[in-house]
């Protein structure tokens, strides 16, 4: 029971980290990406290969990733993105599903379409017992990092003058712009950084989700998911929804197999019916 | 204060300009007799051709939901595999003999079921933005999705339906091996379809849509009611794609998940959006392409064809507005301009 608690809220620790940089994508630019996955698959691929190819340690592969991660996400941002920004939602959902599909079509073609498992250091495996429940060391592990990682961000986004010129711009780009705050900026920095994060989730994720090449097709619809429970205007909200649809899918899987998936997506169907703009979100002043 | 006055001149220009745009022109007679064509021009190639119809029957219901009404969904493949598996499972409890397996039933098997789970979901797309659309559209899609996967007793679960066995079309033209039948029968059931999406969209009632898409808050503001024209167009196009997929089941006479998956409402909005969406032409046209890529790159090897998808969209988005139509409507108007000019 409690071991189910813990792994669903490792699991949703990750999907946090794997989704936190859509939410700001989408709360601050009003941008559909559904790409964001690709940047995740970076990540875990780059994780994989220099394991398992070069042998590099794990613990220099998670900010390997993360830099891997952002550099690419900053470079296509630069380049692509930023044409999108005042085109029509369509065209967004089109030009990411592209990006998504030639990215699974370059990792299969350079990798293989098998699942990608990887040998995790001896230090990270085995179990412990925690309260009389038994949980994995990387569970552990992931929950630390994670949790690390959004205490930090809380700790940025509510205390730092560039966390505050951020909830500026998605409040309200126009005036923020208006006081001078260079929101084209601040975008391209918290592209970077959140692609960064989904680029560290997926490496982080090596040892608990099989990467294949399907993998952003795959867990866009997660993505998607904690951003539309948990809303975009605060990372709070999609914390908890992240905590909540790991803790479910965790659980489902394990208790009702049949009807696991059916459950969480009719969740998200009734929360988008009911609150539009997310279960922790405040309704939208705009 | 006569009962009967001539009607004012204005009143004649907008019934001339109404009628007039329900004329047939000759780039559409030529596509209708080229698709008759391919008949004797591709005879090796019969069971593609039948598919692109049924697939650009799929990218014409989305037309009407996308292009016309402006909802923005992932999951007209939801109604092609609920379609697929009504008709599929009526021809296999009709055991080939009796009306259930009749083709022409299974169609309005197909297409009814999918336009009442069209018409139960349709107030879910009523409200919220295009995300919410899209995310409501796509979830409903995967809980089909997964029912299917889940009713193993009713839908053969991952193995796929078995033995749909369709009677003849008509009780006269039994289908094939060779796809014959099943071309010509998809595209005469595409054509006549087409023909009701073509009046209905020059119809008023096309237009108050296209207005919705416009400006919906305006188009409330002077009378229409938007939300049943809403529901009714989504309804519609639940059962063509209902249709297309009880046409899918009934020529390849099985039906898989693979039916209902992700990858088929993706795949309907792509080539709409390579055609070119509110044209009408649009899917049909873009489906012609989609499927002949797919054929061809697909045929070297399967990540060749998804990777030049990717970058065909990319490029689709970032420099040609409004697909392959909408490119030939800007080349034609810059003609006309310049022939105009010299």
């Amino acid at each position: 029971m409690l071991t189910i608690l813990l792994d669903g809220i490792a699991y949703g620790m990750l999907l946090f980290i794997l989704a936190v940089g859509l939410c700001v994508t989408l709360g601050l630019m009003n941008f559909i990406n559904l790409a964001h996955g690709t940047f995740a698959m970076a990540g875990g691929y780059l994780t994989i290969t220099l394991m398992q190819q070069m042998g590099v340690p794990f613990l220099l592969c998670l900010p390997a990733a993360f830099i891997f991660a952002a550099v690419l996400g900053l470079v296509l941002e630069r380049t692509l993105y930023r044409h999108l920004y005042d085109k029509t939602h369509l065209d967004q959902v089109l030009f990411s599903i592209g990006l998504v599909f030639i990215s699974i079509a370059m990792v299969d073609y350079a990798y293989g379409a098998n699942q990608q498992i990887v040998n995790l250091p001896d230090y990270l495996t085995g179990r412990l017992n925690f309260l009389g429940a038994s949980i994995g060391v990387y569970r552990v592990f992931v929950i630390l990092i994670c949790g690390l990682l959004v205490i930090s961000l809380q700790l940025v986004l509510t205390k730092t003058r560039f966390g505050s010129r951020l909830r500026a711009a998605v409040d309200d780009g126009r005036v923020a712009r208006g006081l001078g705050i260079d929101v084209t900026r601040i975008f391209a920095v918290t592209f970077a950084v959140g692609s960064g994060l989904a680029g560290l989730g997926g490496a982080l994720g090596t040892g608990i989700i099989s990467f294949d090449p399907t993998f952003p097709l795959k867990y866009m619809i997660y993505f998607l998911i904690v951003i539309s429970v948990g809303g975009t205007t605060t990372i709070t909200g999609p914390f908890l929804a992240a905590i909540l649809l790991g803790v479910a899918d965790v659980a489902g899987k394990y208790y009702v197999p049949a009807v696991g998936g059916f459950i969480i997506y009719t969740i998200m169907v009734v929360v988008l019916i009911v609150r539009p703009q997310g279960l922790f979100a405040r309704a939208a002043g705009k | 204060m006569s009962m009967i006055t001539s009607p004012s001149p204005e009143a004649v220009q907008a019934r001339a300009v109404l009628l007039g745009r329900s004329n047939w022109g000759a780039a559409e007679i030529a596509f209708w007799i080229l698709a008759v064509a391919c008949y004797w021009i591709f005879p090796t190639k019969l069971s593609l051709l039948s598919e692109i119809a049924i697939l650009g029957l799929v990218a014409l219901s989305v037309d009407l939901v996308l292009g016309y009404a402006g909802i923005v969904t992932l999951g007209q493949g939801a109604f092609f595999g609920i379609g697929a598996y009504a008709a599929g499972l009526a021809a296999k409890h009709g055991m080939g003999t009796s009306l259930w397996s009749d083709p022409l039933i299974g169609l309005f098997i197909g297409g009814g079921v999918a336009a009442f789970i069209g018409f139960a979901t349709s107030f879910l797309v009523l409200r919220g933005s295009d995300m919410t659309r899209l995310m409501v559209t796509l979830g409903v899609a995967l809980i089909v999705d997964e029912v299917v996967n889940q009713m193993k007793w009713l839908t053969g679960g991952s193995d796929g339906l078995q033995g749909v066995l369709p009677s003849a079309v008509l009780g006269i033209w039994d289908f094939d091996l060779f796809g014959r039948v099943a071309y010509v029968y998809s595209l005469v059931v595409l054509f006549v379809l087409f023909v009701i999406a073509r009046a209905l969209v020059k119809s008023p009632f096309g237009l108050s849509l296209q207005a919705i898409k416009g400006n919906q808050l305006r188009t409330r503001a002077i009378g229409m009611p938007v939300n049943a024209r809403l529901i009714a167009v989504y309804t519609v196009a639940a059962f063509y794609a209902g249709v297309a997929g009880a046409l899918a089941a009934q020529t390849t006479q099985f039906a898989s998940p693979d039916y209902v998956a992700f990858h088929r409402s993706a795949d309907a909005m792509l080539m709409l959006v390579f055609g070119g969406a509110g044209h009408l032409y649009g899917g049909l046209l873009g489906s012609v392409i989609f499927r002949t890529m797919q054929d061809v790159l697909g045929n070297i090897t399967p990540q060749y064809w998804q990777f030049w998808l990717g970058v065909t969209l990319v490029a689709l988005v970032l420099f040609v507005r409004g697909g392959i139509l909408g490119l030939l409507d800007n080349l034609l108007s810059a003609w006309r301009r310049k022939g105009g000019a010299s």
